[in-house]
C-alpha cells in the first residue's frame, strides 16, 4: 500500500486535494478534501434577506448565474411569489448560457488538455489532441475562447455583466428587455449555435440530440469526422474511458429550467427506475469534516467550524438523500429527465468518465435549440419583475441545477433578518466524504480501481470528468 | 494624469504566475471573458509568458507544486505574481481555512514566500486587494487583503512592504475586476509603462480608477432630474432609493462596459461600489439608499450637501412628464416627441 496525495489540482474550479491508497497499481480507496472554508452561511447570519443576491452569487465565479437563481428562487419561496413570465424567461435565458458555456469551457480548457499529456506519446490520437487542446497553447483554445465570450455577451442584456448580477430577482429580473434585444439575442444564440455545430459536433444540433443509444452514438461518430466530440470519442474508444470512474449509479436532478406548467428539465432520481425527488429527504452529514454539528435537513442545517476535529479531512459536508449518496450533474439531467441516449449509457456502463463528458456535450446539443424558442416567447411592454414583500418571518427553498448539478438554497427569515441561510452545491453531493456509516462520496467510490502511480493520469480524468467546482463545494 | 512621453520596451520575457486563496474563481473567469481575440495570445504579443495559472495550465499536483517551490526560490523569475481570493490568517492565526492542497501548507505562507521573490505583486479582484466578500460579517476566517485589511493598510504583507520592482501591491479591485483592467495593468508593466504615478491613493490603476461608475450610464438624464426607480425594473436613477452608489464609486464600467455592452446599472442593478473597501459590509441593505431625514447620506462624492438637496428640489419641479413617468415604468411609456422643424 501507498499513500499518495494528489494536489493542488488545476483545472477545476477551485482548490481540491484528494488522497489515495494505491495497491498493486489500483486505488484501493480514495478519499477527496476541500481545503478552503471561506463560512457564506456563517456570513448571511444577521444580513438582510434580499443581500443573499449580493452574496450567493459570490460564492462562485464559474456557477454565479446558477447562485443567483438558487437564492432568487429560495427568497421567492419565502415570500409566496410567482415571477413575471418574462421575467421567468429572461432568468431562464441568463442561467441556460452560463450552463452551456461551463460545459463548453469544461471540455475544451478543462477536460481535453489531458489527453496532450506526454504520458500518451505514441498514441495514434496523441499528436492531434497536442495540437489541438493542449493547455494554454492548443489550436482550439484560439477558437473557442472568442466564440465563448461572444456567447457570454449576452448576459450584458440578460443581467448587465457576467460573473457576479444583481439583475435576478426573486420577482424575475431588474431589467426588461426592448424587441431589438430580443433580435440581438437570437443573433447571438445563434451565431454560437454555428460555433458548436461547426467545430464541435460537425452536424447539426438537432442531429447530435436526437442521437437515442450507445450504437447510434458509435455508428453516427463512424459516418465521418465529428468534430472535436468526435476526436474525444475516438480518444475515449482507445482508452476504454467507458470503464474509468464507475459512481455510485444513483442519479439525482432538481429539474431546471422552470416553464409556464413544468420544468424543461424534470425532477427526481435514477437507480435503474426513476423515483420521485423527496427533498425533506436530503440531509448533510458532518462526520468527516471539520465541523460540529449532527446530521440534519439543510432547512435546518448549521455550519459550525472546529478545525481540530480528528475524523476530518475536509471542510465539505456529507449530503445523502435517503441516507444515501447520490451523483449529479449533466448525466443524471439528462438520465433523469429520460433522454434515450443517456439512459442506454448509464444502462451499459454506469456513470463512468465517458458517460459524464458525453451527456454534458448533449446536454448542449438539447438546450441551445430551446434557448433559441424561449427567446421568441418573450413579450416586451408585458412585465419582467412582479413585486411583493417578504413576511418579517418565512422560510423558502430553491432548488436549481447548475452546470455541474443540483445547487439548493435554503433560508429562514425571522424580524425581518436571515437566521439560517444553508447552501448544497453540486460538488457538495459529487465530491462529499464519507458519512458517519462510512460510506464514501461518488468520487471516492469512483476513483477505486482506477490506475494510479508514476505516470499514470487516469486519476486525473476521473476527478474532471464531474466538472468539480471546488469554491461551491464548502462556500 | 499628468501626460509624459514614453516608449514601450518590449521585453524578452515577463513571467505571469497566478494564484487564487479565498476567491469564488471569478476574476479568471472574467478574465477569460477578455474581448481580446484570444486572451493567451494577446498576453504573448507583449511578452508576458504564463508560468502557470490554476485554470489553464496543463500542470497538475507534484509537478504544479515544483514550479511554485522554483518560484519562491527565485529559480524560475516571476514578473508578475496575480493573486485572486482574500487570504485567510484564521483559525487563531494557523491560516488552517486555507491549507494548500498537496503540501498542506497555510496559503496565506505560499503566497507571502513568492511574493518577496517577484517583481511585482497584484492583488486581482476586491478579495485578495481588502478582503472583500470573504471578510463579511464577523469575518470568521480573519481575511484580509495582501497589502489592506479593509481600506487600512497592512494586511498580509503589512503596509510598507514594496515589491522588488518597487511598488506596492497593485490593487486591480472589483468584484470581480473587468478582463481589460487585468491585461492592460499586465500589459502597462510588461512594457515598462507602469510606475507609483499610476497607481491612485488605495493603489488602484489610475487608468480605471480615476473615473466614478456614474460616468456615461445611461440613467444619466434620470439622474439629472432626480427621477427615481422605486422598485426593481424601473428605468429611473437607482441613486434615490434604489441602493446605487455609482456616484461615489471608482472605476469605468459604464466607460468600458462589461460581456461587450453591460453593466451593473444597465442590468437594472445598482453600483454596490464593488471597487472600493469594505463594499461588502455598507451597514444597510445593498438594495436600499440609506437616508436622513428623506435625503441620501452617500451624495456624489464632491457635492456638498445643501447643493444637492437645492439642485435635486429645483430639477424635479423641472421634471419632462417624459421623464417622470418612463422613470418608474419598465419601459418607455412616453417617447421623446419628434420634431419636424429641424434640430438647432
Amino acid at each position: 500500500m501507498t499513500r499518495i496525495i494528489v494536489g493542488p489540482f488545476n483545472r477545476v474550479e477551485g482548490d481540491l486535494e484528494v488522497t489515495l491508497e494505491v495497491k498493486d497499481g489500483r486505488v484501493a480507496e480514495a478519499w477527496a478534501g476541500s481545503p478552503l472554508y471561506r463560512g457564506f452561511e456563517q456570513i448571511l447570519r444577521g444580513k438582510h434577506p434580499m443581500d443573499a443576491l449580493m452574496f450567493a452569487p459570490r460564492i462562485c465565479g464559474i456557477c454565479s448565474v446558477s447562485q443567483s437563481m438558487a437564492s432568487a428562487a429560495a427568497l421567492a419561496d419565502a415570500t409566496g411569489l410567482a415571477p413575471a413570465p418574462n421575467g421567468r424567461i429572461t432568468r431562464n435565458l441568463a442561467h441556460a448560457v452560463e450552463n452551456v458555456a461551463d460545459h463548453f469551457t469544461h471540455f475544451y480548457l478543462f477536460f481535453m488538455p489531458d489527453f496532450a499529456r506526454a504520458e500518451y506519446a505514441g498514441r495514434a490520437w496523441h499528436e492531434g489532441a497536442t495540437e489541438r487542446f493542449r493547455a494554454v497553447r492548443g489550436t482550439a483554445a484560439a477558437a473557442i475562447l472568442p466564440a465563448r465570450t461572444a456567447f457570454l455577451s449576452a448576459m450584458a442584456t440578460l443581467a448587465g455583466k457576467w460573473p457576479h448580477s444583481l439583475a435576478i430577482q426573486p420577482g424575475g429580473v431588474a431589467r426588461a428587455l426592448e424587441a431589438s434585444e430580443k433580435i440581438r439575442l437570437f443573433g447571438l444564440l445563434r451565431d454560437f449555435r454555428r460555433h458548436v455545430e461547426t467545430v464541435l459536433f460537425d452536424d447539426e444540433l438537432e442531429a447530435v440530440a436526437s442521437l437515442d443509444s450507445a450504437a447510434a452514438l458509435a455508428r453516427w461518430a463512424a459516418e465521418k469526422p465529428r468534430g472535436d466530440f468526435g476526436a474525444f470519442l475516438g480518444i475515449a474508444d482507445d482508452l476504454a474511458l467507458e470503464q474509468l470512474g464507475r459512481g455510485v449509479d444513483r442519479f439525482m436532478s432538481y429539474g431546471n429550467y422552470p416553464q409556464a406548467e413544468s420544468q424543461f428539465l424534470r425532477d427526481g432520481v435514477w437507480d435503474g427506475r426513476l423515483h420521485a425527488l423527496d427533498a425533506q429527504a436530503i440531509a448533510e452529514d458532518v462526520s468527516h469534516a471539520w465541523l460540529d454539528g449532527e446530521t440534519r435537513h439543510p432547512a435546518q442545517g448549521m455550519t459550525r467550524p472546529q478545525d481540530e476535529k480528528a475524523a476530518g479531512y475536509t471542510w465539505c459536508k456529507a449530503p445523502r438523500l435517503a441516507g444515501l449518496p447520490m451523483e449529479t450533474g449533466a448525466l443524471a439531467r439528462q438520465v433523469v429527465n429520460g433522454h434515450p441516449l443517456a439512459r442506454d449509457l448509464v444502462q451499459r456502463g454506469g456513470g463512468n468518465v465517458k458517460s459524464r463528458v458525453v451527456a454534458r456535450l448533449l446536454e448542449i446539443a438539447v438546450v441551445l435549440p430551446e434557448m433559441e424558442k424561449w427567446v421568441q416567447q418573450l413579450v416586451p411592454g408585458e412585465p419582467f419583475c412582479t413585486q411583493g414583500e417578504m413576511p418579517s418571518a418565512a422560510a423558502g427553498a430553491g432548488m436549481v441545477e447548475a452546470a455541474r448539478g443540483s445547487l439548493g438554497h435554503w433560508v429562514t427569515v425571522e424580524g425581518g433578518r436571515i437566521v439560517n441561510y444553508q447552501i448544497v452545491s453540486p460538488t457538495t453531493w459529487n465530491f462529499s466524504p464519507r458519512d458517519s456509516g462510512g460510506t464514501p462520496g461518488p468520487l471516492e467510490q469512483a476513483l477505486v480501481g482506477t490506475p494510479a502511480g508514476e505516470g499514470n493520469v487516469a486519476v486525473q480524468h476521473v476527478v474532471r470528468s464531474f466538472d468539480p467546482c471546488m469554491v461551491c463545494t464548502v462556500h | 494624469m499628468k501626460e509624459r512621453a514614453e516608449t514601450f520596451s518590449m521585453p524578452a520575457s515577463f513571467n505571469l504566475l497566478w494564484l487564487q486563496s479565498a476567491g469564488c474563481g471569478g476574476c479568471t473567469m472574467s478574465l477569460l471573458c477578455s474581448g481580446a481575440r484570444e486572451l493567451t495570445s494577446a498576453l504573448e504579443a507583449v511578452g508576458v509568458r504564463i508560468l502557470w495559472h490554476p485554470s489553464l495550465s496543463e500542470e497538475s499536483g507534484e509537478e504544479a507544486t515544483r514550479i511554485l517551490d522554483r518560484c519562491a526560490s527565485g529559480e524560475l523569475a516571476v514578473d508578475a505574481l496575480c493573486v485572486e481570493g482574500a487570504l485567510l490568517r484564521g483559525p487563531r492565526g494557523t491560516g488552517r481555512y486555507h491549507r494548500h492542497a498537496g503540501s498542506g501548507r497555510p496559503m496565506m505562507d505560499r503566497v507571502q514566500e513568492i511574493a518577496q521573490a517577484a517583481r511585482y505583486t497584484l492583488a486581482v479582484g476586491s478579495c485578495a486587494a481588502w478582503g472583500g466578500v470573504a471578510a463579511a460579517g464577523e469575518n470568521a476566517t480573519d481575511a484580509c487583503g495582501l497589502q489592506y485589511e479593509g481600506d487600512q493598510p497592512g494586511g498580509l504583507l503589512g503596509a510598507n512592504w514594496k515589491s522588488r520592482g518597487g511598488l506596492p501591491v497593485i490593487n486591480i479591485a472589483g468584484c470581480p475586476c473587468h478582463p481589460d483592467w487585468i491585461t492592460e495593468t499586465l500589459t502597462a508593466l510588461a512594457l515598462g509603462a507602469f510606475g507609483t504615478q499610476d497607481l491612485d491613493s488605495l493603489n488602484r490603476p489610475r487608468f480605471f480608477a480615476d473615473h466614478l461608475v456614474h460616468h456615461g450610464c445611461t440613467r444619466n438624464e434620470y439622474y439629472e432630474f432626480k427621477a427615481s426607480a422605486h422598485k426593481p425594473s424601473d428605468l429611473g436613477c437607482l441613486m434615490e432609493n434604489m441602493g446605487c452608489k455609482g456616484t461615489q464609486a471608482h472605476a469605468d464600467c459604464n466607460i468600458r462596459l462589461w460581456n461587450g455592452n453591460g453593466s451593473c446599472a444597465r442590468g437594472g442593478a445598482p453600483c454596490i461600489s464593488c471597487t472600493e473597501p469594505g463594499f461588502e459590509e455598507p451597514g444597510h441593505p445593498f438594495h436600499e439608499t440609506p437616508k436622513l431625514a428623506g435625503i441620501p447620506i452617500g451624495l456624489p462624492t464632491d457635492m456638498p450637501k445643501a447643493w444637492f438637496v437645492a439642485l435635486a428640489a429645483l430639477s424635479k419641479s423641472a421634471t419632462p412628464k417624459r421623464v417622470r413617468e418612463n422613470a418608474v415604468a419598465d419601459h418607455q411609456v412616453v417617447v421623446p416627441p419628434v420634431k419636424k422643424t429641424g434640430l438647432k
